[in-house]
């Protein structure tokens, strides 16, 4: 979760100096790679298959007749393709992925095979539960150690990702309220929280609300208490929140709100800083989801898929969404239905059961590091972003004092008069190998940069990403502004037009028109 | 602990550097009676070899579609997945990359989605496609709050051949929107039963097929009773491979597909990850959810993709937003995309004519079994078929002897009543000595 810029599409301002042209496109070791639709293989496959022994009349004037307009490549082909796409993406394995909000960590290889064992990846969700009892201990393994690590007594597994699982704590609150008869209109959420926050109080049906910051980048608690009301629901607090700030009055702001009657829903996109050393559920929260691709480490993977299960207080526990996994006589079974016994449920989020293959790598994860582990990775997360931001601050302007959390948050105030905007400096990163930080978020201050080490970088790649940074600031002051506004020299691309993408969207390839022979 | 690259010596520096006398100096901002004193109580970390025993011993617990004769549908399909599939993916510039937030660098990610997108949109017959969502059934949720949107009218109609999952994710929704949702009986060949129920009201109307008891259908008319009513058609699939023998929703007049396109990449994995499909027309492009990867070109002028139309997303919108999405299925859609483009058209065809050719066998086999019934007139690999007995009870007598016969459609809805309801799959999984193992301890367990 993080944002690409204000909002509008950038278009490149200026294009000084093209670099070193190449007659065919191709560069090194980048080849200039077309789509699998100019590849000429319409009649193609890579796969082998058995002629089938019976046809297909009994579907009659069901069968498809018109071309799909599918290319098919053979096996070599695909790889070339796929291999040469790839070389032209950053990613951890390559170098720091400073994304702030995002965690974007190490991903260890052992949960990638953990999660392709048989046992785990070839068993289907609606076989019988007698068949699937290490599937279900497995969930409820995970679920014993979510819950322990949050303190909170109940967990839905089920959520696909952070913003799915905003819904389901959203779903929750909203059904306890409904249960009490006590409809609410209302959410409160900071101006700084991810943009998930509103769109899911919004997709609940609930009014939106900001709560105000203070000059100490932290929830205004006056203005929170003025806003809260008999017809406030619920508050979405991010903590450590989008400034990578702890909220020092977290414990006053659940009293508050629990005092008007509402819901604290905790955004667990941070929890990575304060894994094993503070249980959400000493804070006051009621509900809260944990990415675990970002926290337990399971794959980005070029934008999921990730999961999101929800931690909940005991009072919204009873509104879970179908299924959990229950203990019989026979062994571990599955609750699949929000009827009978189950009523209070507010239904299904998804069909199935949720991420499974999400859920065996991030227990994977966890019993690696184990209790001790876990709490070391919180520990040096914050020390590599409290670093990061010792290194850079005598140059870069930070726009809070203190310590900060597991991200290290600059403005651009420091850039002032130098002719280079955040976005230069990002593109300029791309040129010295590094991946830009999270640019213009959070939006309550100007021309961020939230920067998020997280705890798998060593103290030398810190440094190196340190020392590039330095080295573009003083290019900036020195007035080489020709360096930043031409960037990125060196990617697979230059910078893209997104005005033109949005003005005149092709979201597809299309056949190219056809040549007609008397063209005037 | 192998993961964490920093010293005890590296971390007395950084200390220094930062002017903090410890690590709990960092954490200072934290209420003291929220901070913990200790590890919680969890085991203490593992090398790899105890972790993958650990699990292993988990894994071992669980009956394999792979281990003997297997027939589980309803919503999730064991294909085979070339071995290349999941060789790209795990790519470290795949797998360990996140959403394309810096184009220039993330060209890898967005072209494939480009393709993704090609693809998706070929095959729904549709105009344009969405880079991904969750799952089939969110994708559903998500088709039936757009056609809100776009009609501004207050109904849904739910045939009684949509998946329950689906229906009851559709449901969640849509009562906090404040969409009435009116779900028919289910039944097995029920989808022209919608065409009575459309109104003014009508936002729109959710079709299934192939549906949830293998029934094709098509839909054609329906979406004719729905436009001339000025409602939307929302065609859901459950079995992407089915798309390459019948003919497409786009050419029967849907507005919106919403479909799980598990069955090309992905595996079964207990039910997830997968990747959800999401087409539409040309014209409702704006009111979609989700991510969209657009072409474009760079400063010199060449060819480039980039996430487009954002100004929908809640990033940019937040409370105005078309949807909550954020993250989705990247990774799937990248291994949806590469097994599809090793089949082809040619490939694609193949596979659905040789799934449509178990699923015949497989209907002929049972249906020579005494007292059972195939319910399921026109299907493509899966079947609905009527036995004497509880299906549920019928199921796990044949798991005890090793046979996985299917998915009773009493555990899908319960309160159906279609208790004696069965449902199969068949692919090219299936071989013939598995239909013959299933029949005969059919009849065995039936007799």
């Amino acid at each position: 979760m993080s944002m690409l810029n204000v909002g509008r599409p950038s278009r490149p301002e200026a294009a000084p100096g093209g670099g070193h042209q190449t007659l065919t496109g191709g560069r090194g070791l980048l080849q200039d790679e077309g789509l699998i639709f100019e590849m000429d293989g319409w009649d193609k496959t890579g796969v082998d298959l058995p002629e089938p022994d019976l046809g297909a009349e009994d579907l009659g004037d069901l069968i498809r007749q018109a071309p799909i307009g599918l290319p098919g490549l053979s096996e070599p082909e695909a790889l070339r393709h796929y291999v040469r796409l790839s070389q032209k993406n950053h990613a951890i394995d390559l170098a720091i992925y400073p994304l702030g909000s995002c965690t974007m960590k190490h991903n260890p290889r052992l949960n990638e095979k953990m999660a392709r064992l048989p046992g785990f990846a070839d068993i289907h969700p609606l076989q019988p539960v007698s068949t699937a009892q290490g599937a279900l201990e497995l969930m409820e393994t995970l679920a014993h150690w979510l819950k322990t690590l949050t303190g909170m007594p109940a967990v839905a597994l089920s959520p696909k990702a952070g913003a799915h699982g905003e819904l389901c704590g959203l779903l929750a609150i909203r059904a306890a309220h409904e249960a009490r008869g006590d409809a609410r209109k209302r959410v409160l959420v900071p101006t700084s929280a991810h943009g998930t926050n509103p769109a899911t109080a919004a997709f609940v049906g609930y009014a939106v609300e900001e709560i105000a910051q203070t000059a100490d980048g932290r929830v205004d608690v006056a203005d929170l208490a003025a806003k809260l009301g008999p017809d406030v629901a619920a508050i979405m607090v991010t903590n450590p929140n989008t400034c990578g700030l702890f909220e020092r009055e977290i414990v006053e702001i659940a009293r508050l709100t629990h005092a008007a009657g509402a819901y604290f829903y905790c955004d667990g996109a941070n929890f990575n800083a304060i894994v094993g050393k503070v249980r959400p559920a000493d804070l006051g929260v009621d509900a809260m989801h944990i990415n675990l691709h970002k926290t337990f480490s399971t794959p980005h993977g070029g934008g999921g898929p990730g999961a999101g299960p929800v931690v909940l207080s005991a009072e919204l526990a009873r509104f879970a969404p179908a299924p959990w996994v229950t203990h019989g006589p026979d062994g571990l079974g599955l609750s699949e239905h929000a009827e009978g016994e189950a009523g209070a449920s507010f239904g299904r989020l998804c069909a199935f059961h949720g991420q499974m293959g999400m859920y065996v790598r991030a227990l994977s994860y966890m019993m690696s590091h184990g209790s001790d582990g876990l709490r070391q990775v919180a520990e040096d997360a914050v020390l590599n972003a409290n670093y990061v931001k010792a290194r850079l601050s005598g140059v870069m302007t930070a726009p809070f004092d203190g310590p900060c959390m597991h991200e290290a948050l600059f403005d651009d105030d420091w850039l002032e008069g130098t002719g280079v905007t955040t976005l230069d400096f990002a593109k300029a990163m791309i040129d010295e190998g590094f991946h830009p930080m999270t640019m213009y978020f959070p939006l309550v201050v100007h021309g961020a940069m939230l920067i998020e080490p997280t705890e798998t970088e060593s103290r030398a790649e810190i440094d190196r990403f340190c020392e590039a940074l330095l080295a573009l600031a003083a290019a900036a002051k020195a007035g080489e502004v020709d360096r930043f506004k031409a960037a990125p020299m060196c990617a697979p691309l230059r910078r893209l037009d997104e005005t033109l993408a949005a003005r005149k969207p092709r979201l597809r390839w299309r056949p190219p028109e056809p040549v007609l022979a008397a063209a005037e | 602990m192998r993961y964490l690259p920093l010293t005890a010596e590296d971390r007395a520096r950084m200390l220094g550097v930062i002017g903090a006398p410890d690590i709990d100096a960092l954490f200072a901002d934290v209420p003291v009676s929220a901070q913990l004193s200790g590890p919680v109580d969890l085991p203490a970390h593992m090398g790899e070899l105890e972790v993958e025993r650990a699990l292993s011993a988990m894994a071992r617990r669980n009956r394999t579609a792979g281990e003997g004769p297997f027939f589980c549908g309803a919503g999730a399909y064991r294909h085979h997945v070339p071995a290349s599939v999941d060789h790209i993916i795990q790519r470290s510039e795949f797998l360990t990359s996140y959403t394309p937030y810096q184009p220039e660098i993330a060209q890898g990610t967005l072209q494939y989605l480009y393709e993704f997108q090609t693809q998706v949109a070929a095959l729904t017959g549709m105009e344009a496609a969405n880079a991904s969502m969750y799952d089939g059934s969110t994708a559903a949720a998500e088709a039936v709050m757009m056609a809100h949107r776009i009609t501004r009218r207050p109904r849904a109609i739910l045939s009684g051949g949509l998946h329950p999952h689906y229906a009851e994710t559709i449901a969640t929704l849509a009562h906090v929107a404040g969409v009435e949702i009116v779900r028919q009986a289910a039944a097995v060949d029920a989808e022209a039963d919608v065409v009575s129920a459309i109104d003014g009201e009508t936002a729109c109307v959710v079709v299934q097929t192939p549906n949830v008891f293998g029934t094709a259908s098509d839909v054609t008319a329906i979406a004719d009773a729905a436009h001339a009513a000025g409602a939307l058609l929302i065609v859901v699939t459950t079995e992407a491979v089915s798309l390459g023998l019948l003919k497409s929703p786009g050419e029967m007049g849907a507005d919106i597909v919403a479909a799980e396109g598990q069955s090309i990449g992905a595996g079964l994995n207990f039910g997830g990850p997968y990747v959800g499909l999401f087409a539409t027309r040309e014209k409702f492009v704006r009111q979609m959810p989700g991510r969209l990867t657009g072409e474009t070109v760079d400063a010199d002028g060449r060819r480039g993709f980039v996430l487009t139309l954002s100004t929908r997303e809640q990033h940019i919108r937040r409370e105005k937003a078309t949807s909550n999405i954020c993250t989705n299925s990247g990774l799937c859609a990248l291994a949806f995309t590469i097994h599809l483009s090793l089949l082809g058209e040619t490939g694609l065809r193949r596979l659905a004519a040789l799934n449509h050719a178990r699923a015949r066998r497989l209907a002929a086999s049972l249906g020579e079994v005494p007292a059972v019934s195939v319910l399921t007139r026109r299907f493509f690999n899966e079947i609905a078929v009527g036995l004497p007995a509880p299906a549920a009870e019928v199921v796990e007598t044949l798991a005890g002897q090793g046979v996985i016969a299917g998915v009773p459609f009493s555990r899908l809805a319960p309160d159906a009543g279609m208790d004696q309801v069965l449902l199969l799959a068949a692919t090219e999984t299936t071989t013939e000595g598995d239909i013959a193992v299933l029949t005969s301890a059919l009849k065995g367990a039936l007799a």
